[in-house]
């Protein structure tokens, strides 16, 4: 049998052997960050560099506030609850953690590109952003889309809201600047860029006030209680600069995302990309193929070997149809055949092949069976 | 083989309750799901997330099987401190309207104490219920503080600190008669001491990976499903974990804490009488090559892994700075760094002065009885170093009671 072809880095990715390594270590060093003895500051020591490690990543200011949490679900419950603004207000194409973090969010639309209408966006703060902290995703998880966060941003700090965006499928795939992007909170998570399950981060800049959610033993200046992820940390760390270091090989990815795009389009004119002319994620594809249910689509390439999935990871398993794609305004017996492949460092040329041929004979297969019907 | 030395930089590591070392097996067990099955356990579509989280599972029942559960009774956390929040803040905010008064007692950890105060601002009543002497709380007392609107009883298994535990059966039988849920911060008591759901009545129960030789960054909570326990949730999102915890979930760390419950489980009798001679032979080498040594909380009533000691005369601080080759510590880690003389010992009556020279000694799995012998022979000489030095201590060797020396203004 050919070998596994996993395409579905953004719902995770293997960890990388360099993240492995520090988070082996930093199990062996056997101390708790907050003691004193030479064990504690061993394990202190670790902690901080990841959060140097962290801040370059994204090049966060020195003055900026780094929380390490335990994924970027936390992160963003944080940065929404945590900020001390009671008005929430969120893209709504977000993550269901944004969308869900409390308990009523008030929704900014997208058009069928997935994008924000800064003018619309514009109109909803005219009451007045004091109250506000406003949360738009850097880029959109299932379709790849990047939303325009450095405009977004400067309108929203006209009105005095707070911004945070979700900066966690970005990371890694594009280039991540916290200081040109003038936001105030931004989530990572390490499991998507090669680091650990199980760690995430908040950046907040120094006026933002956080609240703990969990407070405890005070630490993370106590913002986040809780004895720290000694081993999640050192590997996100470890994975941050690599991500960063390795931006470059995203050309390559766009390539390969390209020609498998235009592979399928070519193969059918009753398949369609997501949001293909707009700006989007270089490893990231949404596809239809008109009349065959995703769920369908995905046993079938995992027959063929091909891991790709039908939305989010944490939602897979519902049969539901992407909430990203109703909020785009897609019609839902469209939006209920997409499948969302997206590659990453390991993928190869041939990768795109398998997936192109496994992709025509199920089209094939299907059509036949229509006609035939 | 040689002795080891021990080092400022490399010491002997005696605080197992600040966390354990991570067991190599558990690091081993964790090493196949990093890179090789790395799958995310929610992707529901493909081959590396059914392995994942058929991983998941298997560890899910390590943990329900060591405390007596059944596996749909365990949620994973990133660690204790948000099972303590999500359990307490969870209940109370889902059965608020009804019944608004919870009990705690003022020895628990802080993310305990810190989370009943939340509540408080909310408009909860909390009970902070006082500890004895020896550290554990009045049975009695807690009786009589039950009201028909208590929905919550919170009461730690083990103290972080002094080592002691909770008559959780007792504790159990009184929440189960008031219709009261009960809810226990096993973090120090999981692995450490048998616990049964079911026997003793448990309805939460709180688990720290990094407490169990498992890795830091992952916990548990148990909740009970008959007569089931409901929660509102803390953190939202992709609903998974019953939607009690959105949030991946870490599968390499779920897999580790299921490896270290799954030794804890076949090794914790073992462990626990070979400790028990450890904890005797410290105690006995201290006692008989230092006079005038206190120990803190209940000796019978004890982890076999901690001693909690006073040394009268000798700053405790000063002590650690002179035993720098031993890694021990004046309380918990999280307020180690603060001077404070700790709030546990002083909930237990232990004078100010006598706080201030307390040091907690923390045994466990990699701890050897030549480990035991060097910490006596430090720590005696020390000690009695410091002793030699202070004037207060040859006061009170001329027989002058310190407390009676009126000190001049100056």
């Amino acid at each position: 049998m050919n070998q596994t072809v996993y395409m579905d880095h953004n719902a995770t990715s293997p960890t990388r052997p360099e993240a492995v390594e520090a988070a082996v270590r930093a199990m062996q060093i056997g101390g708790n960050p907050s003691s004193v003895h030479g064990q504690g500051r061993k394990a202190r020591r670790m902690v901080e560099e990841a959060r140097e490690q962290v801040r370059r990543a994204v090049n966060a200011p020195a003055s900026a506030q780094i929380v390490f949490t335990s994924c970027g679900t936390e992160a963003n419950s944080l940065a929404l609850r945590g900020s001390g603004r009671p008005d929430v207000m969120v893209g709504a194409t977000e993550h269901a953690s944004v969308l869900r973090a409390v308990d009523v969010v008030e929704r900014i639309p997208v058009d069928v590109n997935g994008l924000i209408d800064p003018f619309q966006f514009e109109e909803m703060l005219a009451g007045g952003g004091d109250d506000k902290v406003i949360s738009v995703m850097l880029a959109n998880n299932e379709t790849g889309v990047l939303q325009q966060v450095e405009g977004i941003a400067r309108i929203a700090h006209r009105y005095h809201a707070l911004v945070h965006t979700d900066a966690v499928q970005a990371l890694g795939k594009i280039d991540v600047d916290f200081a040109a992007l003038g936001v105030d909170l931004m989530s990572l998570s390490a499991h998507k860029i090669g680091g650990p399950q199980g760690a995430g981060a908040l950046i907040a800049t120094k006026d933002v006030k956080l609240t703990a959610m969990n407070p405890g033993g005070g630490q993370e200046n106590g913002v986040r209680g809780g004895t720290e992820n000694l081993s999640g940390i050192a590997g996100f760390g470890v994975a941050a600069e690599l991500a960063k270091a390795e931006l470059s090989d995203m050309a390559r990815l766009k390539a390969l995302r390209d020609r498998l795009e235009a592979g399928v389009l070519e193969c059918s004119n009753e398949a369609n990309v997501i949001a293909l002319l707009t700006d989007r994620l270089p490893n990231t594809s949404f596809i239809t193929m008109s009349g065959v249910d995703a769920e369908t689509q995905v046993m079938a390439f995992d027959l063929d070997g091909l891991c790709v999935s039908a939305g989010s990871a944490c939602g897979s398993g519902k049969t539901k149809s992407s909430g990203v794609l109703g909020a785009m305004g897609i019609p839902t017996e469209v939006a209920k055949t997409a499948v969302r492949v997206s590659l990453g460092h390991a993928t190869t040329d041939d990768d795109i092949e398998r997936f192109l041929s496994a992709w025509a004979a199920l089209y094939q297969r299907k059509s036949r069976a229509r006609s035939a019907a | 083989m040689t002795a080891k030395t021990w080092t400022q930089n490399n010491p002997l590591y005696l605080d197992y309750q600040a966390t354990t070392p991570t067991d190599p097996r558990v690091v081993e067990a964790m090493n196949p799901y990093w890179t090789e099955k790395f799958g995310n356990p929610h992707s529901r579509n493909h081959h590396y997330g059914w392995e994942a989280e058929d991983a998941v599972e298997i560890a899910r029942g390590h943990v329900a099987d060591l405390i007596g559960a059944s596996t749909k009774e365990i949620i994973f956390t990133s660690g204790a401190t948000e099972s303590n929040n999500l359990a307490i803040k969870g209940v109370a905010k889902f059965y608020g309207d009804k019944r608004n008064h919870i009990i705690t007692c003022v020895t628990e950890h802080k993310c305990v104490l810190e989370s009943c105060r939340a509540l408080q601002q909310d408009g909860f009543d909390v009970t902070y219920l006082h500890v004895q002497e020896n550290g554990l709380i009045d049975l009695d007392v807690l009786q009589a503080a039950m009201t028909d609107k208590t929905v919550l009883v919170s009461i730690m298994a083990v103290n972080n600190e002094i080592g002691v535990i909770q008559p959780l059966k007792e504790i159990g039988q009184m929440c189960r008669a008031n219709k009261t849920f009960f809810h226990t911060d096993a973090a120090q008591a999981v692995g450490k001491i048998p616990l049964d759901v079911d026997d003793m009545n448990i309805d939460l129960l709180s688990i720290s990976g990094h407490k169990v030789y498992g890795p830091m960054g992952i916990g548990a909570l148990y909740v009970r499903r008959k007569p089931r326990v409901r929660l509102v949730p803390l953190i939202h999102g992709g609903g998974q974990e019953r939607a009690m915890r959105s949030g991946t979930l870490p599968t390499p760390l779920v897999v580790g804490l299921g490896k270290a419950c799954e030794l804890a489980s076949k090794e914790m009798a073992a462990e626990a009488e070979r400790l028990h001679g450890f904890q005797d032979r410290l105690f006995a080498g201290l006692k008989e090559r230092i006079p005038e040594i206190f120990l803190n909380g209940d000796l019978v009533h004890r982890i076999p892994g901690n001693l909690n000691i006073s040394f009268a005369y000798v700053e405790g601080e000063g002590l650690m700075m002179g035993i720098k080759d031993l890694a021990v510590s004046s309380g918990s880690a999280c307020t180690s760094a603060s001077l404070e003389p700790s709030y546990v010992l002083r909930a237990l009556g232990v004078e100010e002065e006598l706080a201030h020279t307390s040091l907690r000694l923390g045994l466990g799995r990699f701890t050897t009885e030549e480990d035991i012998d060097y910490a006596v022979e430090r720590i005696a000489k020390e000690v009695n170093r410091l002793r030699e030095l202070s004037p207060l201590w040859d006061m009170a060797q001329a027989g002058i009671d310190i407390k009676s020396i009126k000190w001049a203004e100056h």
